[in-house]
């Protein structure tokens, strides 16, 4: 980054002031770093402060097969995003360009505005990875294995006891301290994975599958420490369970065949879930004319042993409150009435099919 | 710098944590401790017998350089089996992933890895070399003679790891990385053997003609500087080939 900025009648460039301190500084001192630079430059420091990573046209090629292709999205600090997409779609090829394990054929990332391929190992003293497989290392224990990790990325050796044993607690490891991490099961080798992601405290937390052989458990814990890391830092999780993204996720971005087919708040997900339908059951069905007289509804047809009611600019209640007084009114035996609501798989569905319905 | 050691420091515990080291050192030294108590046996034998006065030699110029070269022999099977690791492993094993993330850049994590075989290799040297001075208890030995000798054995076996490292670093399988290093060393150690004339080129190239030198007492730049080239050489074309990985995939 060659941005540069005059104080005092000196230049500085932006990077030196960076480089120094992500270098030596904890996160603490890492913030208050950005703030006095914030005050110094507040129309720079504004993108920085927020946003931790910046994707942009992120491709990757191998020989003609395009694995990963145009990729961009932002990600500001706080948030979780959730990439999802079947497998084979280049979720974790892009895991792997976002931590500088593989070289984009073209594009940029940037980790709190410092480019991951003129400078990375910057940039990757701001990330925390968890691959595919944890990387652990089976001859060693999980105390080694952790300690090696906090040394590995900097963290300043009188502090390294105290980071190993604060990622133990946070991920519930405190109990496993001694043992070799070759003879933990797949979930506690997983949660010493997660552990030495977030052992240096990075700005940017990125999980590859994060609850991959986890029991129900442990799923739930390490769900709550994906929220909780979220609070501070910026989370990238990949996964292909729908119901943790909508647990966990503020951010959503469904990826399909290496292109974003969906980027947005996880708000707008759900509320495109809301459907225009109502189904409803009626013992004795009136004529369908009677339906479509009633306010809002639109169309009526018949599903099994059922009536699908489509409406239109009236809200679903509503809706719902005019069916329900018609059909006492009308005597018409009313059993069932619900939104038919298009569950989060059908809305995945859409969304990845689409492509392919089109061409 | 200080990354250099933490994965120097990371690769000893886990060379040592397997039971591989322990076996290749006690081997190493119940071998070497053969040839040298055979040594020292034979030197009154072969200095009285028929040799002529004139072709008599010392005790240490007699003991020193057949152990240290029976050493580098020693080494060459040894050091394939001890860099065969390294790289291979770490890919198969998938924790090259846990280095690539690390804020450390590839030459770190050669040198690193490199400084981490270099301190096996000292240990292996120095308990040699203080079994061979153990005699100056006895007899006055020639120290210059035996510690140009170490030198030499030393940076012999820094070159086998270096090119073990590489060799390691082109394939998933340590076993096949081991076949490959060793074959390749036995290459360069008797290349000399091909050569029709004594300014032929194999000759610069053979292992075993720089070591010469320092097997006979001499310190000549010349082979101290090949030997940093190999080293270098063989160290640069790692990194290369791990740069290769990120940016193939």
């Amino acid at each position: 980054m060659d941005v540069e900025f005059i104080h005092n009648g000196r230049q500085y460039s932006l990077f030196r002031l960076n480089f120094q301190s992500y270098r030596r500084l904890t996160t603490v001192r890492r913030f208050f770093n950005l703030a006095a630079f914030q005050i110094q430059n507040p129309d720079i420091a504004d993108s920085m402060n927020t946003v931790t990573v910046e994707v942009t046209e992120l491709t990757r090629a191998y020989g003609d097969h395009v694995v990963v292709n145009e990729v961009s999205f932002n990600l500001n600090q706080g948030e979780v995003l959730g990439f999802l997409g079947p497998n084979g779609a280049g979720k974790s090829t892009t895991m792997k360009m976002l931590t500088g394990n593989l070289a984009p054929t073209s594009g940029t990332v940037k980790v709190c505005g410092i480019d991951m391929i003129e400078h990375p190992k910057e940039a990757k003293a701001l990330i925390g990875y968890l691959p595919e497989t944890p990387p652990l290392y089976k001859e060693l224990t999980v105390d080694e294995m952790l300690a090696l990790a906090a040394r590995m990325h900097g963290v300043p050796r009188d502090k390294v006891r105290r980071a190993v044993a604060s990622a133990k607690e946070r991920t519930g490891l405190t109990e496993m301290s001694k043992r070799l991490c070759e003879n933990l099961s797949t979930g506690y080798q997983q949660r010493v994975g997660i552990a030495q992601a977030i052992i240096h405290n990075p700005m940017v937390v990125v999980l590859d599958e994060p609850t991959r052989g986890l029991d129900p458990i442990q799923i739930r814990d390490i769900r709550a420490l994906i929220r909780e890391l979220g609070g501070e830092h910026s989370v990238i999780l990949s996964t292909h369970i729908l119901p943790e993204v909508e647990m966990v996720c503020d951010q959503v971005q469904i990826i399909h065949q290496g292109q974003l087919v969906f980027n947005g708040a996880i708000e707008a997900l759900k509320k495109s879930r809301e459907s225009d339908r109502l189904l409803v059951g009626l013992r004795r069905s009136p004529a369908f004319e009677a339906l479509l007289a009633l306010p809002g509804v639109a169309e009526v047809e018949q599903a099994g042993n059922m009536l699908r009611l489509r409406f239109e600019q009236l809200t679903a209640d509503t809706v719902a409150e005019g069916v329900v007084r018609a059909a006492v009114a009308g005597d018409w035996g009313l059993y069932h009435i619900a939104p038919d609501t298009t569950s989060l798989e059908d809305v995945f569905l859409q969304l990845t099919q689409m492509e392919d319905l089109t061409t | 710098m200080k990354m250099i050691f933490t994965i120097a420091g990371k690769e000893l515990r886990i060379l040592f944590s397997s039971p591989m080291a322990w076996i290749i050192l006690a081997l190493l030294q119940l071998l070497l401790g053969l040839f040298f108590s055979n040594a020292v046996g034979h030197y009154f034998e072969a200095m009285q017998g028929a040799m002529a006065p004139e072709q008599r030699v010392g005790f240490t110029a007699f003991v020193t350089p057949q152990v240290f070269g029976i050493a580098v022999m020693v080494l060459l099977t040894a050091v394939p089996l001890l860099t065969m690791r390294q790289i291979a492993e770490e890919r198969k094993n998938q924790t090259m992933v846990f280095l690539f993330s690390a804020p450390v850049s590839l030459f770190e994590i050669v040198l690193g890895k490199f400084a981490g075989l270099l301190a096996f290799v000292s240990l292996v040297v120095g308990i040699l070399l203080a079994m061979v001075l153990s005699l100056n208890v006895a007899t006055d030995l020639d120290i210059a003679l035996v510690l140009t000798n170490a030198l030499g054995l030393w940076l012999m076996a820094a070159a086998f790891a270096a090119l073990g490292i590489f060799m390691s670093s082109l394939t998933q399988q340590p076993i096949i990385a081991a076949i490959i290093s060793f074959i390749a060393l036995v290459g360069l150690v008797i290349i000399d053997n091909f050569a029709t004339d004594p300014e032929s080129p194999l000759n610069y190239l053979s292992l075993m003609r720089h070591f010469e030198s320092f097997s006979n007492g001499v310190l000549n730049t010349t082979d101290i500087a090949y030997f940093l080239l190999f080293i270098t050489a063989f160290l640069v074309l790692t990194v290369r080939r791990l740069d290769s990985d990120r940016l193939r995939g």
